[in-house]
This record gives C-alpha cells, sequence and structure tokens, in this order.
C-alpha cells in the first residue's frame, strides 16, 4: 500500500497509519533522549583525571591475611594482589555453589516430605533465612559463632589432629615433596590404561559370556599402580600436622595443615545457608510442576520412593529448576563481595586496598566490574550447556 | 541501527568538545570567591571519631577537625557557625574535594607524597602529629613489637594503616597475619574475642576507642598502647590544587591559631590585647597598629577582613584551647609529645607574621 503523504496523515479515518506515524516519533524521541543521556555521561567521564592502568605494576605493599593456591607477597604488584582475590572469591564462590546446591536440594524435598516434622522444619528454615538480609546473618555467623570458639590455648582437639579455635579449624594436610609431578603422570596414565580395560572388558561381557567384573579389574589395575609408582618415586607426599606453637611475648597459634579461617568459614556458611534457602524454593516448584501422574505411575510401578525421585521425578524436574538455579548461582557470585565486612579478602576488597592505596576509584571499580562480569558469564554459560543437554528433544 | 548511529554521532561530539576544561580551571583558583559570595563554606569531615571528626548524640559535630572548620567559617564571615559539614568516608573524601562538593577536607587526612602530588590536593598547614600505635590488653605480655611475633592483628580497611603495619613489622623481622575488617565496631568484637591480640590504628584513633572502651570488656584500663610509632602521620586541612588564594587562607588560619597559642593569646583575653596590644607580634597577629603604629595588611592580602583572627580566637579559641577542648579528652596529652609548642619542644611552629 502506497502513501500518499499529504491527503492520507491528514485522513483521519486512516487509524494505522496515524499509529505508524506515532511509532516513529516516539522511536525517535527515545533515540534522542538515550543519545543525550549517553552524551552527558561520557561527558563526565572525560572530567575523570584518570583512567589509566599503569598503576596495577606499583608495589602492593599490603599483606593479605590468607590466600589460596596463589603465592602473593607484600611486595608483589598490585595485579599480584587483585589476582590473589581473584582467587580467593573463586574459592568461596565454587565451594559455595556445590554445597548450597546440596543444602538446597534436600530442604527442598524435604519441604514435600510425608513427614510432618521434617516438612515444617524445612519450611521454617528456607522462610526465616529468606526472609532476613544476608549481611546481617554472616556478621551473626561470624560474631555469634564463629568468634566464641576458645583461644588457641583451650582450643578444641583430637590428639593433635585437629584443632578448633577462635583462629580457625586446622586439619593434617598432605604436602607435596620430590618427585610429585611424576608420580601424577603416571596416576593419569594408569587411569587412562583402567578405563581402557573396563571398556574391554565390558566389551567382552556383552559378547557373552557372564560378568568379566569390568570394574572391579579396572579399579584394581590402578590402585596397584598408583601404589607401586608412589613406593617407587619416594613417598612424594608428606603428612603436615597441625601443631599448636607459642611466639612472640606468649602468643598462641596453630600452625600447619590445612587452616581454615573463621571469616572463610562464615562467609561461606552464611552464603550456603542464604542460596541454599532459594534454591531449596526452586527446587520445590520444579517438583510441584511435574504433573502428578508421573508419580502414580512411579508408584504403580513399585519404585521406592528414593528410586521414584531419582530416576522420574528429579530428571524431569530438572528442566525447570536450572535456569532460576543458574540465577541463584549469579547471586552468590557477586553476593561474596559481602566478605568484605568480615575481613575476607575476596576482589572487592583488595580493591579498595588497592583504591585507597592509589587514590583512583575509577579504574579499580572498572576491574571490579570486568571480574565479575566475566565470572558469571562463565557461570551462565556451563549452566547454559548443563541446560540444553536436559532439554526435551526438538525444543 | 538509527538509535546506534545516534549514540556514536553524540559520543564523537562530547569527546570533541574541551570548552569544559577551561570553565573547570577558572573555576577552581576562584574558590575564596565562591565561597565568600556563598555565604557558607562547605567541609568534608568525618563523624565517627572522637577526638577530632565526631557526631555527638545532639547532632552537632565535634572533634579537632571539626573546630577548625568552625575557625575557617569564623575568618571569613566572622560567625564560626555558617559551616555546612559534609561526612566523606574514607574512599570518596579525594573525589568529593576534586569535585567541589566541598571547599575543604579536613578529616584526619594523612599527608603524603602520592596524595599530594598525584590526587590534584593540596596539603596546608597540620592540626596534628599522629602516628600509628599498637594497642594490645594491659594484661598480655606484649611489651614492644618484637612480642608481636606470630600474633593476628586487626587493622580497619580503607587506609594506610594496612601497608604501614606491613612495612614496620616486616623491617623488625616479625612475622604476623593482619587481619583487615570493615570497621572499628567488628575490631573490637574480635579483638574482645581473642580472634587478635592486637589491634593498629594512628594513636588518635586508639586513645578515642581506648577512653570508650565498655566498662564491661574492663574499660579503657585493660588497653595499653604499645610505645612504638609506627609510621608518621600528619593531619591537616586539605584544599584542592591551584587554589593559591583560598590554600592561603585555611593555611593562614591554622598558623593563626598556633601563633596565639605561643604569644598567649587565648579567647579570654583577645578582646583586651586587640585594645591595647602588648607587643608588635600579637599587634600583626589582632590585625591592629601597633603603638600608633600602621597594622601589617595581614587579612587584606588574603582578601578577608584584617581583624579576622580577632574572630577565629574570640569565638574558637588558640590552638591549645581548641586541643584541650577536644584531643585531650580523649587522653592524649600535649606536653611531652609531637603536638606540644616547639617553645616546649614540639613541632607546633607558625612562621612569623609579618
Amino acid at each position: 500500500m502506497t502513501i500518499r503523504w499529504g491527503k492520507d496523515l491528514t485522513d483521519l479515518g486512516l487509524l494505522w497509519r496515524r499509529r505508524r506515524t506515532r511509532r516513529i516519533i516516539i522511536q525517535i524521541a527515545i533515540a534522542v533522549g538515550v543519545g543525550l543521556f549517553v552524551f552527558y555521561m561520557a561527558d563526565k567521564a572525560r572530567d575523570l583525571d584518570d583512567l589509566g592502568f599503569d598503576f596495577l605494576s606499583g608495589s602492593g605493599d599490603f599483606p593479605l591475611s590468607t590466600q589460596w593456591l596463589t603465592n602473593y607477597e607484600s611486595n608483589d604488584t598490585l595485579l599480584g594482589a587483585y589476582g590473589a582475590g581473584i582467587f580467593n572469591t573463586v574459592r568461596l564462590v565454587v565451594i559455595g555453589i556445590v554445597l548450597a546446591t546440596v543444602l538446597g536440594v534436600l530442604a527442598g524435598i524435604a519441604r514435600l516430605s510425608s513427614n510432618w516434622l521434617v516438612a515444617k522444619l524445612a519450611t521454617l528454615y528456607v522462610e526465616t533465612i529468606r526472609n532476613t538480609p544476608l549481611l546481617i546473618q554472616i556478621v551473626i555467623w561470624y560474631t555469634v559463632v564463629f568468634l566464641q570458639l576458645p583461644r588457641v590455648e583451650n582450643a578444641i582437639e583430637y590428639s593433635g589432629l585437629f584443632y578448633l579455635s577462635v583462629k580457625g579449624l586446622a586439619l593434617p594436610s598432605l604436602t607435596i615433596d620430590g618427585s610429585f609431578g611424576i608420580w601424577v603422570i603416571v596416576l593419569v596414565l594408569g587411569a587412562i590404561a583402567a578405563f581402557a580395560l573396563q571398556w574391554w572388558l565390558h566389551r567382552k561381557e556383552e559378547e557373552g559370556g557372564g560378568s568379566k567384573h569390568a570394574v572391579a579389574w579396572a579399579f584394581l589395575v590402578f590402585t596397584v599402580v598408583a601404589v607401586v609408582t608412589y613406593l617407587l618415586t619416594g613417598t612424594p607426599l608428606e603428612p603436615d600436622t597441625p601443631q599448636v606453637v607459642i611466639t612472640g611475648a606468649n602468643i598462641y597459634s596453630v600452625k600447619g595443615g590445612i587452616q581454615v579461617e573463621p571469616e572463610f568459614a562464615a562467609v561461606l556458611l552464611g552464603l550456603v545457608i542464604y542460596t541454599g534457602a532459594f534454591i531449596a524454593e526452586i527446587v520445590r516448584g520444579g517438583i510441584q510442576a511435574l504433573p502428578k501422574g508421573q508419580t502414580e505411575a512411579a508408584a504403580a510401578l513399585g519404585l521406592s520412593g528414593y528410586q521414584r525421585l531419582t530416576l522420574i521425578i528429579l530428571p524431569q524436574a530438572l528442566r525447570i529448576i536450572i535456569p532460576p538455579l543458574t540465577n541463584q548461582f549469579l547471586n552468590l557470585t557477586k553476593n561474596s563481595s559481602l566478605a568484605v565486612v568480615i575481613g575476607y579478602p575476596e576482589i572487592i576488597f583488595v580493591g579498595n586496598t588497592m583504591i585507597n592505596k592509589i587514590g583512583h576509584a575509577a579504574p579499580v571499580y572498572l576491574m571490579i566490574f570486568g571480574t565479575y562480569l566475566l565470572l558469571s558469564l562463565v557461570i551462565s554459560v556451563s549452566m547454559n550447556f548443563f541446560n540444553r543437554s536436559v532439554q526435551l528433544a526438538g525444543r | 541501527m538509527l538509535l546506534a548511529l545516534l549514540a556514536i554521532g553524540m559520543i564523537a561530539a562530547a569527546c570533541s568538545s574541551d570548552e569544559d576544561d577551561g570553565v573547570a580551571a577558572v573555576a577552581a583558583s576562584d574558590t575564596l570567591k565562591t565561597v565568600l559570595d556563598r555565604g557558607t563554606v562547605i567541609v568534608g569531615v568525618k563523624d565517627s571519631q572522637p577526638g577530632f571528626g565526631n557526631l555527638e548524640p545532639d547532632g552537632t559535630f565535634a572533634g579537632q577537625d571539626v573546630e577548625y572548620a568552625h575557625a575557617i567559617a569564623a575568618a571569613l564571615f566572622g560567625d564560626k557557625s555558617k559551616v555546612e559539614f559534609v561526612v566523606a568516608s574514607a574512599s570518596t573524601r579525594f573525589e568529593l574535594l576534586s569535585a567541589s562538593e566541598i571547599d575543604v577536607l579536613i578529616r584526619t587526612t594523612t599527608w603524603t607524597s602520592s596524595r599530594d602530588i598525584d590526587l590534584s590536593s593540596s596539603f596546608t598547614a597540620t592540626t596534628f602529629y599522629d602516628g600509628q600505635g599498637i594497642i594490645v590488653n594491659a594484661d598480655s605480655a606484649i611489651q614492644s613489637i618484637t612480642g608481636l611475633e606470630g600474633a593476628t592483628i586487626c587493622v580497619t580497611s580503607g587506609t594506610t594503616t594496612e601497608i604501614n603495619l606491613a612495612a614496620r613489622l616486616a623491617a623488625a623481622g616479625v612475622d604476623h597475619t593482619a587481619l583487615t575488617l570493615a570497621g572499628d565496631a567488628e575490631i573490637l568484637e574480635a579483638f574482645a574475642a581473642g580472634r587478635c591480640e592486637a589491634w593498629t590504628g594512628d594513636k588518635g584513633n586508639l586513645a578515642g576507642q581506648r577512653s570508650s572502651y565498655p566498662a564491661d570488656l574492663g574499660g579503657p584500663e585493660s588497653l595499653r598502647v604499645l610505645p612504638e610509632t609506627l609510621s608518621k602521620e600528619p593531619l591537616g586541612p586539605v584544599v584542592r590544587d591551584g587554589d593559591t588564594d583560598w590554600y592561603d587562607v585555611v593555611q593562614w588560619v591554622v598558623f593563626g591559631t598556633m601563633a596565639a597559642d605561643e604569644l598567649g593569646v587565648n579567647s579570654g583575653n583577645v578582646a583586651a590585647m586587640a585594645a591595647s596590644p602588648p607587643s608588635k607580634d600579637i599587634a600583626n597577629l589582632l590585625g591592629v597598629g601597633f603603638e600608633g603604629g600602621e597594622p601589617t595588611n595581614f587579612g587584606a592580602s588574603l582578601g578577608l577582613s584584617p581583624t579576622f583572627m580577632q574572630a577565629v580566637i574570640g569565638q574558637v579559641g588558640n590552638y591549645d584551647e581548641i586541643y584541650e577542648r577536644t584531643i585531650a579528652q580523649i587522653g592524649l596529652a600535649r606536653a611531652g609529645s609531637l603536638n606540644a609548642s616547639w617553645l616546649e619542644g614540639g613541632l607546633i611552629y607558625s612562621p612569623p607574621i609579618k
């Protein structure tokens, strides 16, 4: 249909054309508005005197109270400090996601339990935790639980194996010694060989002739290879047990082994319990969204409660659960920044110290923004991949 | 598509215009004029440090920094109440200053070379020579820094304190763990629970915390500050770079109070001294003539009234009066410290006013 401009624009009868004109006018107005806003922000951004990132090669000069897999010292660069902060956050986020999911699934299923007490307890947990601020919960965990632990001189201990005190939980660990690398390589090769053996024996099983105990043989082979190589390479793992040491002027502390600081534990606990409550509701919603016929059919087939849950209900409910679950994982990632209140040196903490050292906030905030964006995108992409694998075929 | 093109066009237009820089530069050096026109001075302060910048229960601000804000107002307008206080946090204080949200920053800010040079700020006269210290339980065996080997030390985040602690203890060869908590309240909790054996901060801050330490935790007597001073923390008002007239005003108001302390002029006798000054120095300070001579143009050259120091001393007081009202109340005496007058071996010294 052609447009005859003069007459048609004033022809009140042609409603659809006026609607289109209206739409065009609104779009132009919005475009101009957005453009003006961007212009304004760009103009303001130019007033920031320094968006340079050269400060990253400057010396850190501040220590971090705890690190994971990184080796930052005071005289390393600020970039090194930031890297240590990232690893601390990753440690929190990875463990947090795993534990929160476990807790959430269990709590969600518990809410649907036919056991009245279990269902009510789960409901109480979910409703209390969901409706109170996470920051307060973390501070409560820290001050009411972890700071009330006894001092190191009166630590809760078990014959030198673990120590629980206000300075944290110390557990024995293994230290790497000598030819650990060689042992790991042999282990990997041994694992591949074991898998190959298991696959070959499984093939043989299918050809007929009864069970060939494929898994058992593979496991045996792997264990023998591991132990023999361990002894041959001179036992490259040494146990490292925690000990109470007294230094300085009668100062007690625990050295050795793996140390879990109360700050990390408080944030982890707070995050897991908080996010777990939300995940519980998501799981409950997913399960309840399934048609009742599935449960009834499973019961009719004679499947036990556990089998019904794991073989029929959860696999189908996963389709509904995974997208909101991704949201909760992203929330957990960003909520980990609350650790700054009790001094766990994650990204925001290191960022704030950097800002105070160099004075310019803008470049550091940009870095933090980019880091969280990257972390969250990694989680989203992985979960989307997982999501696609549980979707109905053809969707 | 249209939107994208429009947006790109707008950004390009913004990037090409540069008239704003010129306008901003002219405005910066006219802070004195801006403040005088406005009729009040906007000062960035702290609200949580007793003795320096603290929000009192009745809603007013108190502390040495706050007193100097009043002194500047008295110098400019003859009325010490013409101040607007803005609470500045440690992370936003310099941004507030450079964005002209505040005229002067008087917020226990340490004068360092990087802040003076890189942050487009200028530090005026030092009002308090502070230093970082460490506080421990009075009944602990720790007597000096070396006793802190293996200890956990609590630190407030966002300050130069973390850096000073690491440097000084590393130099002394003392191995330690620094635990950085968000605020003083969390530090007190952790310290009381034994999570850390000591905590560190500027001695001015430590004194304030100690003086208000709750009685059920032992009260002030249960805490002891270690003798070592880990750093130099000269505190004083800060203004923007390139603002020489305003800088001079702020600096000479501070020096004026120090000169008054040295010459024995206080709020009680300033009126009598102005009427008949006993010496040329006092006459110069108060903007009056000495024995029939002409007064110097101290006040006028700053762009203020010639007798501005009379208003400052009369309404706020000299350095000693300010100190006694604020910092002495948290248990830090002037005598024997760096903040004693130079006549008594301290560092409070004003250049001559003539």
